[in-house]
């Protein structure tokens, strides 16, 4: 396998992380990790030196699908569960923009699940980026698929009882070209796996465990126990399978990444003129 | 049927029936394409069971001296390859006294449908005659036959039996033998009416169904993107733009399901491609969130609806007029949009060319309605509308001043930068919003943008296309989409002259234009709705928008069957002899 990938060229122009941010005032909670997540952007998107204009950022419904009104990027905010198949529309439309789709638990995994299977197994240029709070916020602490089966909540008294979604292991198995798992109090670590993600070719899904302080106050816990992954980055699916199944979910870093070329458009050797179908047509 | 002053009647129909993979549907098409060669107009409708392959199949074919409006009510011929549940047909196979039937197998027991017609049988066993030529298949047979009666020059069949050859991996020998064969066999049937001859200087023709006309119509409007899923019966639109948007510079791509293809749509035109999916029914009921976030965010977007029977799975093979309620009303909160109509298979190609030019101009969704008849049929039409209109958005490409995304202009329409503009940089949002585009419930901003969207719908001049008119009579018949063709013809046998009958087939279903349709309606004293509804949806949608009162009656009858010609005349006839 060729394990030597080359970043595409990208201009490299001076920027600086305010230059990504709008003056619009978020509407998440103080404390909330999505607050670093933006800021993790921003630095990454300094760190790549793209033109803001260059760049759309898309996203579904829930308190994470908020971010692009906050960049000062192009954005699309649009309905819940569908921003990957947006984004896709976009990139296949206008390849030579950066598109990053930003997600939630909620939005991501369980109403626009089916998107994150296709979107992996398409492995068209985009970046996933999924706020992880193991909660809808939105609308006030619903069971999400990453919940603990034990988490008492309002719409299951005494817990759903059922298995967490595990997202890295699903996008290995449905052909994520690369995967890292990263957490909101490190924004700068953050930043560099955002940053990598939009340089490495094809669909890459990046983590991001982002506490939610109102409805999972206990999630604060959360900066004691992330650690990096104990294990270089690998390019074997196998061993990635290994790491990404029994580890607990804490680790952090680039996890997997393959060297699938990106899906492009294809297109007919030889270009017509639309008059030219009416042929097909005449008696 | 008409007979003409020579005896030769000018249209005739012809249903060809077998069991699966007999062959019936390449003889149609052959038939077809040979009668249009030599100068006829006609059309092809399909029919089969629900099996993917096997099962039974029949092939309508009818042919005629001037274009067709509207499938017939009675066949002259029916031609069965074999008589395995032919039955299945039995309601739409009419035939009477009149009608011819060919079989092509011997010592068979006829169905009722057949010996209770009184119809003429003529026992020719094209199979057993086969029994010589080895490899030859009934089917082609069955054209020769077909070919001869109706009076098609023998070159011409041969020839377009020759283009199928490499197709169809036919033995040429053995297929021009099986073609002969037929041939001869014609001398054993005696017709009671003959095919009047094509005129003898025909202008150009196109063979085309309904559903390939939509694809071209996009095309020929600048759309460079589509993605969809597949669903019957509006597939075709898809594997026919495929290939060919790969040689114009754009691209299809097959989406996980309806949610995604119409957001992957919304996210190409978003970006500056104009876009189109195409679905059915269960389609458009999933698309319909996201045809509201096209609305709100005003991202310009068609979507091409090809109508089966409904509601739910319901017979996806057969025709409906039965999304109307949900293009028109389907989305949530208060959400214009553009809903339009093709009246004839040719027209699926202006309209849909229409809907994407209005798109665009517009930054809105619009729905064309087709439907299975319109979309699945082969017709040998007139050449299409020709017409250059293309898409044309208003594209801010520089920024001198402060971007606001959803300003307020006089016209209702702002306009748009696209990504990679510098300082046009916007957030597209379902939310409502402020000009900037920055989310806000606030009272003054839902009002606004409410007003806006609702504005650059209603203050648009439409032109005259919006409906076709004709005649000017004190009885108004309204109709839309494929119903319009039956209709017309009814209406052309009824009051010839136009002086009777004013008919209006509407192809602008939304935004309403009460104004333009009071004017239009003026002077009229009585009123047919006519539709392909259980539910009568055109109807009430008509008592919703204009004021028609008791001026107005329903005849709306539901799929599968085409909407009865003769049922049409005899009330315009009793209408007009009043």
């Amino acid at each position: 396998m060729n394990n030597i990938l080359v970043p595409p060229t990208i201009p490299v122009n001076t920027f600086i992380p305010k230059d990504y941010k709008s003056s619009i005032k978020p509407v998440w909670c103080p404390g909330c990790g999505d607050h670093t997540v933006l800021m993790g952007f921003t630095k990454a998107m300094a760190k790549l030196g793209l033109n803001p204009e260059d760049a759309v950022v898309v996203s579904g419904i829930g308190c994470s699908s908020r971010i692009p009104a906050y960049t000062k990027c192009y954005g699309f905010h649009g309905v819940h569960g569908r921003s990957l198949p947006i984004a896709a529309g976009i990139k296949l439309a206008h390849p030579e923009l950066s598109v990053l789709v930003f997600s939630g638990d909620g939005d991501g995994y369980s109403i626009g699940g089916n998107h994150f299977l296709h979107a992996c197994r398409r492995n068209i240029n985009l970046t996933y980026v999924v706020m992880d709070n193991q909660v809808y916020g939105m609308t006030k602490g619903q069971p999400s698929p990453t919940t603990e089966p034990d988490w008492d909540n309002g719409m299951a008294p005494g817990g759903t009882n059922l298995r967490p979604f595990q997202p890295l292991v699903i996008a290995l198995a449905a052909g994520a070209n690369f995967i890292a798992r990263g957490f909101s109090g490190d924004s700068n670590g953050t930043a560099d796996l955002i940053a990598e993600a939009v340089t490495h070719p094809g669909f890459s899904f990046v983590e991001i465990l982002s506490p939610c302080v109102t409805f999972r106050p206990e999630q604060r816990a959360w900066k004691d126990m992330v650690r990096s992954a104990p294990v270089k980055t690998t390019f074997d699916r196998g061993q990635a399978a290994r790491h990404l199944a029994t580890d607990d979910g804490f680790y952090t870093g680039v996890l997997f990444r393959d060297t699938r070329p990106a899906f492009e458009p294809p297109k007919a050797k030889t270009q017509v003129e639309v008059s030219d179908f009416n042929q097909e047509f005449i008696v | 049927m008409t007979s003409s002053q020579s005896g030769k009647i000018k249209r005739i129909a012809i249903a060809v029936v077998g069991s699966g993979g007999s062959g019936v549907m390449t003889v149609g098409d052959l038939l077809l394409r040979s009668a249009a060669k030599a100068g006829w107009y006609g059309m092809m409708r399909r029919s089969s069971g629900p099996q993917i392959r096997g099962g039974e199949a029949a092939a309508y074919v009818e042919l005629s001296t001037s274009p067709l409006e509207s499938p017939c009510e009675y066949f002259n011929i029916l031609l069965a390859l074999d008589w395995k549940n032919v039955e299945r047909f039995a309601s739409e196979i009419a035939l009477d006294k009149d009608s011819v039937v060919i079989s092509g197998e011997a010592g068979v027991e006829f169905p009722e449908m057949v010996t209770d017609s009184g119809a003429k049988i003529w026992d020719v066993d094209l199979k057993a005659m086969l029994k010589k030529l080895k490899g030859g298949r009934t089917n082609i047979a069955a054209l020769g036959l077909l070919g001869k009666l109706i009076g098609c020059p023998a070159n011409i069949v041969r020839n377009t039996l020759e283009n199928k050859f490499s197709a169809k991996a036919l033995d040429p020998e053995v297929s021009f033998a099986a073609l002969e064969l037929g041939v001869q066999a014609a001398s054993q049937v005696e017709l009671i009416m003959e095919l009047a001859p094509p005129a003898a200087d025909a202008e150009e023709r196109w063979a085309i169904t309904g559903n390939q006309a939509a694809g071209l119509g996009a095309l020929r409007a600048g759309v460079r993107f589509v993605a969809a899923y597949p669903i019957t019966p509006a597939t075709e639109i898809l594997e026919w733009m495929s290939p060919r948007l790969r040689k114009v510079g754009g691209f299809l791509l097959q989406a996980e399901d309806e949610l995604a293809s119409i957001n992957m749509s919304i996210g190409a035109s978003y970006s500056g491609v104009p876009a189109l999916t195409a679905t059915s029914g269960p389609g458009l009921a999933l698309m319909s969130e996201s045809l509201g976030l096209a609305v709100a965010a005003e991202i310009p977007l068609v979507v091409v609806n090809v109508m089966r029977g409904g509601p739910s799975t319901g017979i996806p093979t057969k025709s409906e007029q039965t999304d109307l309620n949900l293009a028109v009303h389907g989305l949530h909160g208060d959400a214009p949009h553009l809903v339009l109509a093709p009246h004839s298979i040719p027209d699926c190609l202006w309209t849909t060319q229409w809907a994407v030019n209005l798109a665009e101009k517009l930054q809105t969704p619009a729905i064309v309605l087709s439907d299975q008849s319109l979309g699945q049929t082969l017709a040998v039409t007139k050449r299409p509308r020709d017409s250059t209109i293309k898409a044309e958005r208003e594209v801010l490409k520089k920024v001198t001043e402060k971007y606001k995304r959803y300003a307020l202009t006089d016209s209702g329409v702002s306009p748009m930068t696209l990504p990679g503009t510098p300082d046009g940089q916007y957030t597209a949002d379902g939310l409502e919003h402020t000009p900037e585009g920055t989310p806000s419930s606030m009272v003054e901003d839902h009002d606004a943008q409410l007003e806006k969207r609702d504005r650059k719908l209603r203050n648009f001049d439409y032109g005259d296309d919006w409906a076709e008119i004709t005649g000017d009579g004190k009885i108004a018949v309204i109709t839309w989409g494929s119903t319009g063709g039956t209709v017309r013809e009814a209406v052309s046998q009824i009051d010839p002259e136009g002086n009777k009958i004013r008919l209006m087939v509407i192809r602008l279903l939304s935004p309403a234009q009460p104004d333009i349709f009071k004017k239009a309606l003026e002077n009229a004293e009585r009123v047919l709705v006519v539709e392909q509804s259980y539910g009568a949806q055109f109807y009430r949608y008509l008592r919703g928008y204009f004021e028609l009162d008791e001026r107005a009656e329903s005849f709306s009858k539901p799929g599968p069957l085409p909407i009865s010609s003769t049922m049409l005349r005899d009330k315009l006839q009793e209408w007009t002899t009043v």
